[in-house]
């Protein structure tokens, strides 16, 4: 059945939050429609809210799809679009929305409900003649699907209540726990099991169908760099897919597409095996991916666009010949999540963000500078998608922007993800899924080479933020002297480097500046949001921003995050020594251990939970546990005390 | 926006180029150097060894402790660097003084050096601490001290002396500063007390021990902050206490810091360490509610248009070479821009209005000798900036008064009585800058030293004196011709030309700007270049009390 079809839409809902909110506002209003947001209490202050036309409060959650359709009704939006993720896969609210008259921008509540169940999906392929991967709805089966395999969420997607499993006797504990994830993600705790093919790639098939029984393909997207299952750099064309095997897999794909009947925009997954150059389906995403960029950057369509005219019950207009591919796009997601701690989502807020003028990319992004990420939703920060001739210039200029990207208060992958691109083994096109744990690109987490010239940018923009605050001698020299007072000193500290790196000072007469370790400097011009700064003949301006006694220095490869010593201390306000802290907010969970507990390192003491899973905190050191301020199921900040360990070495 | 002052800007007519400019450059630079080197001199405190054994103990150097109270990045300007030079004393008297911005506000802040014979008072300490405290009062300004001293100087001949820090200065004529008798001294406490009266706080932090004489610092301040383990203030230490009643006592039993804290109630905050003691000093400071009337500039601020770099080569290393004051003028103020007031009357005078980093001010300089008119154009103009509330530059580069006869019957006593009656009523701030001589009367014509002041700096090349040294030696030389000739003697030209020659060697040294900073007698040398800032900081200074015009003067003798 296919969706009712308005004649117009001149005004469109998008049932989602952050970045594909705005996405598809862009194109909406680009076509001349007007735009209804929904948010939660903690979007309140998010710029998708403030963007669009009318924004309506939702009572509690994205998932309230009752709330969603009133909202509509309220706003007089005419058509729904669910974005991807909340409920754009949720056949039962597609059939609402069509049935209280609205126009539903996706395929047919019908084909969304077959392709969502996995097992569903994984018949019609089979049905349709594409080849599919062993596997067994039984999650004991396992002879019929043979090691390595993959438990996966039969509801599931995002890598969540998925789990490799080498051999037989992880088998039943990984099923358990794989259940145990399904059933907090998806509130459906049915997995089974499927063959996992260790050196493959993800690629997959965008489609594009409308309501008169037209389906094109607009060629592959690879996504295997992963973490956590989870996609981190996307990109169109495939480096492995050659003009054959596109039209193979687009073939096999556009089969799929016509025996379901699809319309609207769709994406038909593949996993390929490196060696083989075999493919074999995985399932059908029946809506918008969130990497869909790259093919509208190697295409030139508009996918959003196809969608609202598709939706609105227009033709393509264009058949499969009219698809040409030009260049090479790749996508990163800039995420909120520390590398160096098994890519665990990070938090905070984002006190500088801040995209270079050059080179010119696309910003996908649904925070501003000041956008607090928090524990509620997914910690993208931003996709930035880079287009190029070929993949070599794409990967090169999507690298430079993350490394020119003026970027902190949060921990991110930026490091990683410009790493990644700049690895000879991403370069040879070598992409596999096990990619990061083969490669480990930038992986050691130390500080930055251009961290002493950050150090001095960050003190000298400092000293011109202190004498631009200085109201009383403001307008004499900056640490002017007529006697021999000691330099002017700032401390500065990097985590994970001890010992503060100092930077000393004196101002000369022709407004230059000494440094105590030998080097000379001239500012240029200073301004609160950059420095215009030579330190001996070395010249550059680095966008600098300062948030409370954190200062982040953007130095062309990265930006440089420092925490400023304060001068003084309140007696008492110090960490205690031996103190663990959390290294993310959540919940307590499980607290193992008390006070005069003796712990041995690597031992589990606390369990938290954020981002729906569970992260457990071991002692770093053997020792005695003197304190624990914390208690099960608090919600704690990152950087919290959780307990004190005294390892004997310290006299406190 | 600020108003602007509507007169052009002074056009030079220096030549920059010439041989004497480069020489007058070169000679003052070599000045400077001296002066750098004697102020790493002084920033040394009691030198290596005292200055190892104060930081193994885990306490600050007082310079460190003063860069670390005042805000970051500010300028500190400090106040007399080098007395005591020429001096058998230590240079700097054993005392930092200075104002600096602490937590936005102004202070006055005075420290001992306990690496200077354990910041025992020498006379030069007690002349600078005299200062600092004249700085807070005439200026309303918080007052801060850190006080680490062993109090007065015990040991004879009048104690702190060791050996000379200059020692080829002895023969020189100069001020210096000697050992008043007991009975005179202790004004400071009298002066502390008085502050707090006046509502200007004072604040004291107790770095050490504070005894006898030095335990009424903190007795007389306002708000006292005591260092655990680190602070002691007691009249009398272990060792007096057992001479005078035999009792067996440590310091921190007599007068600890947590002892005052918790027991007697002399200290307000007991810190931890030294930086918690300079964190609460600021804590103490940033509750002051310190607020300036009129304390914003008013005026347009500009850098000159001529360059400031040229302020090097104008004065002579002989001072007899003319300097055009406006040249000097035009590369201080506010966009060279300055009003002149009757520029074609009593021209030896030069006066006018002009802005200092959009301050407004009266300059008066000197191009030549005060002559009855220029004397009475002066008077004039120091009573109306006192009508309009403009604070007043002196330029000095003054041989004096003119004499001779028609200057005489001109009236030249009367009418340059005029001129110091005007400056000494006057009650708008006064700064002045010695460039090149002043000399006599001169001095007091052009606001020196004595007569009120709030500051008073000179150029490494002023000569400052009764009169000029071959002047003195020429005078002293026909007393002595006379003497002769009345006593029928001959008179022994060649014994009195090596005469002539060495007084007058003498006197010349005698009358340097370092003797006289040495002394106390200024606030210290100004490199010529920093003259902008420096009387930039001292008209905000000086803001921190009404400016207020003279309504009154004595009897001008018409």
């Amino acid at each position: 059945m296919s969706p009712p079809i308005s004649a117009s839409i001149s005004c469109v809902l998008v049932a989602n939050r952050g970045e594909i909110a705005r996405r598809v506002f862009r194109t909406a209003r680009a076509m001349g429609m007007r735009t209804v947001a929904v948010f939660v209490e903690a979007d309140r202050d998010a710029p998708f809210v403030e963007e669009a036309d009318v924004a309506v409060r939702l009572p509690d959650s994205y998932l309230d799809g009752e709330a969603v359709i009133a909202a509509a009704m309220l706003a007089g939006a005419h058509a729904i679009h669910p974005g991807y993720g909340f409920l754009s896969e949720n056949a039962g609210f597609a059939r609402a929305v069509v049935d209280s008259g609205l126009t539903w921008i996706g395929p047919s509540p019908d084909v969304i409900e077959s392709m969502g169940d996995k097992i569903a999906a994984k018949r019609v392929a089979v049905d349709a003649g594409v080849p599919t991967l062993p596997s067994s709805e039984d999650p004991s089966d396992d002879g019929k699907v043979g090691y390595p395999l993959l438990v996966k969420a039969s509801a599931g997607g995002g890598g969540k209540g998925m789990r490799i499993v080498q051999s037989a006797d992880e088998l039943i504990e990984s099923v358990a726990a794989a259940q145990r994830e399904a059933l907090s993600g998806f509130g459906d705790d049915r997995v089974f099991l499927e063959r996992y093919v260790a050196r493959s790639r993800h690629v997959e098939i965008q489609i594009l169908g409308d309501g008169h029984g037209n389906v094109v393909h607009l060629g592959e997207r690879e996504c295997s760099i992963q973490r956590r299952h989870q996609k981190i750099i996307e990109e169109s064309p495939s480096p492995i897919v050659d003009p054959e095997l596109r039209a193979a897999m687009g073939d096999a794909a556009l089969a799929l597409a016509r025996a379901m009947g699809y319309q609207s925009a769709g994406t038909v997954e593949f996993l390929v095996d490196d060696d083989t150059r075999e493919f074999f389906f995985l399932e059908v995403n029946t809506r918008l991916q969130v990497e869909h960029p790259v093919t509208e950057e190697v295409t030139g369509v508009d996918l959003v666009r196809e969608q609202l005219r598709v939706a609105a019950g227009e033709p393509l207009g264009y058949d499969q010949s009219a698809i040409s591919w030009t260049g090479h796009a790749i996508e990163a997601r800039l995420y909120a999540e520390d590398p160096a701690n098994d890519f665990l989502p990070a938090t905070g807020t984002l006190a500088a963000f801040m995209p270079a003028v050059e080179p010119a990319v696309r910003w996908d992004s649904g925070v501003v500078e000041g956008s607090v990420i928090g524990v509620d939703f997914d910690p993208m920060i931003a996709k930035v998608v880079a287009h190029g001739p070929t993949r070599t210039d794409a990967a090169g200029r999507l690298a430079l922007a993350l490394e020119r990207l003026h970027l902190g208060g949060v921990t991110t992958n930026r490091d990683f993800l410009a790493a990644t691109l700049r690895t000879p083994e991403f370069l040879a096109g070598d992409t596999t899924t096990d990619f990061i744990e083969r490669v480990s690109p930038g992986g050691d987490g130390a500080a930055p080479d251009s961290m002493p010239c950050a150090a001095v940018i960050a003190a000298m923009w400092v000293q011109g933020a202190n004498r631009a605050a200085d109201d009383v001698w403001g307008f004499a020299p900056s640490n002017w002297r007529n006697g021999g007072l000691p330099s002017e000193r700032i401390l500065l500290g990097y985590p994970g480097v001890d010992e503060a790196v100092t930077v000393a000072y004196r101002s000369r007469r022709d407004g230059t500046f000494m440094l105590d370790s030998g080097e000379s400097v001239t500012i240029h011009r200073w301004s609160t949001a950059d420095i215009d700064i030579e330190i001996d003949r070395c010249r550059c301006t680095a966008a600098v921003t300062r948030s409370g006694d954190t200062i982040h220095v953007q130095s062309g490869s990265t930006t440089v995050s420092m925490h400023i010593d304060p001068r003084f201390v309140i007696p008492g306000t110090e960490l205690p020594p031996g103190g663990l802290i959390a290294p993310m907010p959540g919940v307590v969970l499980d607290v193992r251990c008390a006070p005069g507990d003796t712990v041995v390192a690597g031992q589990v003491l606390v369990v938290l939970e954020a981002m729906k899973m569970e992260h457990h905190i071991s002692a770093p050191v053997a020792g005695t546990v003197t304190d624990v301020p914390i208690a099960i199921g608090e919600q704690l900040e990152n950087g919290a005390l959780l307990l004190t360990i005294d390892d004997g070495s310290e006299d406190v | 926006m600020n108003r602007s002052l509507l007169a052009p800007p002074l056009t030079s007519s220096l030549d920059t180029h010439s041989e004497q400019f480069a020489q007058n450059c070169a000679d003052m630079l070599e000045q400077l150097h001296i002066h750098d080197v004697l102020l790493d001199k002084a920033a040394e405190g009691g030198g290596e060894k005292p200055m190892a054994r104060h930081r193994s103990r885990g306490k600050l150097p007082i310079r460190e402790r003063i860069a670390t109270v005042i805000d970051p990045d500010t300028p500190f300007l400090e106040i007399t660097p080098l007395a005591g030079y020429g001096s058998q004393y230590a240079l700097g008297g054993g005392m930092v003084c200075g104002i600096g911005i602490i937590a936005g506000t102004e202070c006055v802040i005075m420290g001992n050096d306990p690496t200077v014979a354990a910041g025992a008072l020498t006379p030069y300490a007690s002349k600078k601490w005299m200062r600092a405290l004249e700085i807070a009062r005439d200026n309303r300004m918080p007052y801060v001290s850190f006080v680490e001293s062993a109090g007065g100087d015990l040991r004879p001949g009048g104690g702190g002396a060791k050996k000379s820090e200059s020692g080829d200065d002895h023969g020189a004529v100069g001020s210096a500063v000697v050992p008043a008798h007991f009975a005179e001294t202790g004004r400071f406490f009298y002066e502390m007390t008085e502050l707090s009266k006046l509502r200007i706080p004072t604040v004291c932090v107790v770095f050490g021990s504070s005894t006898a004489g030095g335990a009424y610092q903190p007795g007389m301040s306002d708000y006292n902050i005591f260092i655990k383990e680190q602070s002691f203030a007691f009249l009398a230490g272990p060792p007096l206490v057992k001479m005078a009643t035999g009792e067996i006592a440590d310091s921190e039993t007599i007068g600890g810091a947590q002892k005052h804290a918790e027991v007697t109630g002399l200290a307000e905050y007991l810190a931890e360490d030294e930086m918690d003691a300079l964190r609460l000093c600021r804590e103490v400071v940033s509750h002051l509610n310190w607020r300036k009337p009129d304390a914003a500039p008013t005026l347009q601020s500009d850098e000159p248009v001529e360059d400031p770099e040229e302020l090097l080569g104008l004065v002579s290393r002989d001072l007899r070479q003319p300097v055009d004051i406006r040249d000097v003028i035009s590369r201080v103020v506010d966009g060279s821009r300055f009003e002149e007031f009757k520029p074609r009357y009593g021209t030896t005078i030069v006066c006018g209005w002009a802005a200092i980093h959009g301050y407004p001010v009266g300059v008066l300089g000197n191009n030549g000798v005060l002559y009855p008119d220029s004397s009475q154009k002066a008077a004039h103009f120091i009573q109306l900036c006192n009508k309009l509330d403009i604070p007043l530059v002196f330029f000095q580069n003054i041989t004096g008064f003119m004499v001779g006869t028609d200057f005489e019957s001109d009236g030249i006593i009367k009418k340059g009585s005029q001129m110091i009656n005007a400056v000494t009523n006057s009650l708008v701030p006064h700064l002045t800058v010695t460039i090149g001589s002043s000399y006599g009367a001169g001095t007091y014509g052009m606001s020196g030293r004595a007569f009120g002041n709030r500051f008073t700096f000179t150029w490494p090349t002023a000569k400052i004196a009764v009169m000029g040294p071959k002047q003195i030696a020429g005078v002293m030389s026909e007393v002595r011709r006379g003497q002769a000739a009345r006593k029928g003697e001959e008179f022994d030209e060649a014994a009195d030309a090596a005469l002539v020659a060495a007084h007058e060697a003498a006197h010349d040294k005698g009358s340097l700007a370092l003797r006289a900073t040495g002394a106390i007698a200024d606030d210290g040398i100004l490199d010529p270049r920093d003259t902008r800032t420096v009387l930039g900081l001292c008209l905000s200074v000086v803001r921190n009390r009404p400016i207020e015009g003279a309504r009154e003067y004595g009897v001008f003798r018409l």
